[in-house]
């Protein structure tokens, strides 16, 4: 199973994809920062200050995609045992953690002219925190662990522990009094964002989105050389 | 038009910082990440000119191998 997954086929497409990835990711962040910085308008209340949006939303979404897909895909690996899905988890977890962290600092830089703060140990932003440290255990569990078997049951309890807080994350505003404002954006209802705000979010999210799938490729070309390396040793 | 850009009612100083952020974030994992990818590639190199001719004919067998050579001497 998963046999069109294996390293020594996908190498031939994941090693020549990046510079397309990066292409296309140039061309569309253009688009999306003429789009957000100059083309969009401001808001009534926020004034210009909303632009920051364009940045900070995509980063939260994109960050909790992939610890999600990385929960899933660690799970996968042991119930398929298949080691190629937890070197996908690993490749994937770099640009998760910096979206992350960029999701953190443009908020706070956001809270500043809006709530008047830097920071808040509000609900949304103190689980977004928590998220942040998952992925830092998560890629200090592959950097100290040299047995495979090791790093991989405990990448996956970090992953299986972390998944908890998404739910909370992305229901923090709902649940508690937060000074973060509820979701604008929603798929199953009706979104009260005007369009004209929307497509430049959904410009940048798919910026953002080429760029993590562009950082993946790189990681995973470079992961499988050091696989390949080791083989080279044992030769 | 470029007054605005750098104006933004007063919000300039914030909303610019914060597209500053995140584009030199994009800016250094992709270096860190094109660093780590040629480190890697290099070891690789190296390692595959100091094979005896026999082994470097064992390791061609695999077509990751031809690909991770092919792709090295076209960077």
């Amino acid at each position: 199973m998963f046999k069109f997954l294996e390293p020594n086929k996908i190498f031939q497409i994941t090693s020549k994809a990046p510079k397309y990835v990066l292409l296309l990711f140039i061309i569309v962040l253009s688009i999306g920062l003429v789009e957000a910085l100059i083309l969009s308008p401001e808001d009534y209340k926020q004034s210009d200050a909303v632009r920051i949006m364009y940045v900070h939303v995509p980063a939260a979404w994109i960050s909790l995609g992939i610890f999600s897909s990385i929960t899933l895909l660690s799970i996968s690996g042991f119930i398929f045992k298949s080691k190629n899905f937890f070197l996908i988890s690993k490749s994937l977890a770099p640009s998760g953690f910096v979206f992350n962290i960029i999701a953190l600092v443009t908020g706070s830089i956001w809270g500043k002219p809006t709530w008047g703060t830097w920071w808040a140990w509000d609900a949304r932003i103190t689980s977004m925190l928590i998220l942040a440290l998952f992925y830092a255990l998560y890629l200090i569990s592959w950097r100290i662990y040299e047995n495979e078997e090791k790093v991989f049951k405990i990448s996956t309890f970090i992953t299986i522990l972390g998944i908890i807080n998404v739910p909370i994350i992305k229901y923090s505003v709902d649940w508690w009094n937060t000074l973060h404002q509820p979701a604008s954006i929603n798929i199953l209802s009706k979104s009260s964002i005007h369009t004209s705000m929307l497509y430049p979010l959904l410009i940048m999210t798919a910026a953002f989105a080429l760029f993590s799938l562009l950082i993946f490729l790189m990681k995973y070309n470079t992961e499988l050389i050091k696989i390949k390396n080791k083989g080279l040793d044992r030769l | 038009m470029i007054n605005e850009l750098f104006f933004m009612n007063g919000y300039a100083a914030y909303v610019l910082s914060a597209f500053g952020f995140t584009l030199l974030s994009f800016l250094g994992l992709y270096m860190v990440t094109k660093v780590q990818f040629i480190r890697e590639q290099n070891k690789f190199v190296t390692k595959f000119g100091s094979l005896s001719s026999e082994q470097a004919n064992s390791a061609k067998s695999q077509r990751i191998n031809k690909e991770i050579l092919a792709n090295a001497t076209n960077n």
